[in-house]
């Protein structure tokens, strides 16, 4: 692989990495807060957050534009404000990455916090334990497992993302090109040894992450 | 002093509506399953809210339906025993019982643990994990760990189920002990009668979410009483009294 390739991975690492760091928090927490709460328009909330996994990426790229782009709901007033839009940026592949995997998470960790018996809570709970103590020392190690297989798994769907990177980050060689564009882009103009070696290479780490989630699915840590 | 609950709960297709008091003494909750014991129990602890009524311990009113007060399961100051133990399977049993004084300094937390081991006659295991137990030995670890934080009142929901007759009255003894020991109400449900009779110093018979009868254990589980038993419980109850009992 040349130096572009490297670059690539390079790339998809970092991004998929952060995203993956920021999927883990909020994905645990939302989880949580699904799993553990009752609430009006709870189940509307779910079905927001679930959304990017039925649309096609380039439906939930399309409305990150609307919302962050330079003339977006949110993205305007930060351009107004710092001259700053996130639009092409390594950071807007982060953005794209994070929304589409972080519905894996939230499904993953949410099921395996409902599947924590609940006499170990109230048993928590009398033991003079707050709700965050407990999320901390029984819930989340108990549900440990599916946590971590939803880490693993968004990271990998977060290394696959195609479709809202490049209508969020665009297709920017040498800044934005994480490895699915780069072999998008590669396939396009009939540079078939480097296509290969690119698809070769991450057919064998996505394969890697989801054994990974699977031994994890299994037996745990 | 003591434990004294008044307390209503519509469930839909079923009710409570209970009124006793517990002084500090080892007081059995008895009657068949559904019966409204471990909804009682809940209501207590505070994991579940009544509709209505009054709960005290001691001088603390824990739920009061009338001023809206209804104190956190965190500051009831209770121990509860769960049917199924509800011990931490991924925490050794010192961790479990170490567990259950989080509001306690560090080294008076570690010198109760270890006086509650060496009381339960559970050295040796501190190590290991719940299911690496036996059944009786998890009984003490479930009880050592409701009592580390020195709880106001102690609540059990027929945690010996499961255990054989001789680890049972082993049980049994310990209970009284314990409740020698702390000088606290400790209320233990049972839906077995010969165990009712032998531990307890009070009473409460409930029957399909009411308390039916409130008495010292000779008075209940005379013969005369046994004969007219159909006034506090129905058809259920029968298989848990013993043939001697029943004639």
């Amino acid at each position: 692989m040349d130096s572009s390739a490297w670059f690539s991975m390079r790339l998809s690492l970092q991004v998929a990495s952060t995203a993956t760091l920021l999927i883990v928090f909020s994905g645990v927490a939302l989880a949580y807060v699904l799993a553990m709460k009752n609430f009006r328009g709870k189940e509307v909330v779910d079905m927001l957050f679930t959304l990017p996994l039925v649309l096609p990426p380039t439906v939930t790229g399309y409305y990150l534009i609307l919302l962050f782009g330079r003339n977006g709901f949110i993205g305007r007033p930060v351009f107004n404000a710092t001259g700053w839009s996130v639009m092409f940026t390594w950071q807007a592949a982060v953005m794209a990455s994070f929304v589409v995997a972080l519905p894996l998470m939230i499904k993953t960790t949410r099921a395996a916090i409902e599947s924590v018996d609940i006499n170990l809570l109230r048993a928590s709970y009398t033991l003079g334990r707050s709700e965050l103590s407990t999320a901390i020392h029984v819930i989340f190690p108990l549900a440990k497992k599916g946590i971590m297989a939803g880490a693993v798994l968004s990271f990998a769907r977060a290394m696959g993302e195609f479709g809202a990177t490049l209508m969020l980050a665009g297709n920017i060689p040498g800044k934005t090109d994480t490895m699915p564009l780069a072999i998008y882009a590669m396939a396009g103009s009939g540079e078939w040894t480097g296509a290969n070696a690119m698809a070769a290479a991450f057919t064998i780490v996505s394969g890697l992450f989801l054994y990974t989630a699977n031994r994890l699915g299994k037996r745990g840590l | 002093m003591g434990l004294s609950v008044c307390i209503k709960k519509d469930l839909g297709d079923f009710s409570i509506d209970v009124s006793w008091e517990v002084k500090n003494e080892l007081a059995v909750l008895f009657g068949y399953s559904g019966s409204g014991k471990s909804v009682t129990f809940q209501m207590i602890a505070g994991l579940t809210e009544p509709d209505s009524g009054v709960i005290r311990l001691d001088s603390q009113t824990l739920f009061d339906g009338t001023s809206g007060i209804n104190l956190l399961p965190q500051r009831r100051f209770l121990g509860y025993v769960f049917q199924d133990l509800a011990l931490f399977p991924h925490m050794t049993v010192r961790q479990n019982i170490l567990y259950g004084a989080p509001d306690v300094a560090r080294a008076e937390k570690e010198s109760r643990a270890r006086e509650l081991i060496k009381q339960f006659r559970i050295s040796g295991l501190e190590d290991r994990l719940p299911e690496k137990i036996s059944g009786g030995q998890k009984q003490r670890v479930a009880i050592a760990r409701a009592l580390i934080r020195r709880p106001h009142a102690l609540l059990l929901d027929e945690p010996f189920s499961a255990l054989d007759s001789p680890v049972r009255a082993d049980m049994g003894k310990l209970l009284k002990e314990i409740q020698r020991e702390f000088s606290i109400p400790v209320i233990l449900i049972t839906h077995d009668l010969s165990e009712a009779c032998e531990l307890a110093e009070k009473m409460i018979v409930y029957a399909e979410g009411r308390v039916v009868s409130t008495d010292k254990p000779e008075e209940i589980c005379s013969l005369s009483v046994c004969r007219n038993r159909e006034t506090f419980t129905t058809r259920p109850y029968d298989l848990a009294v013993p043939a001697a009992v029943r004639t």
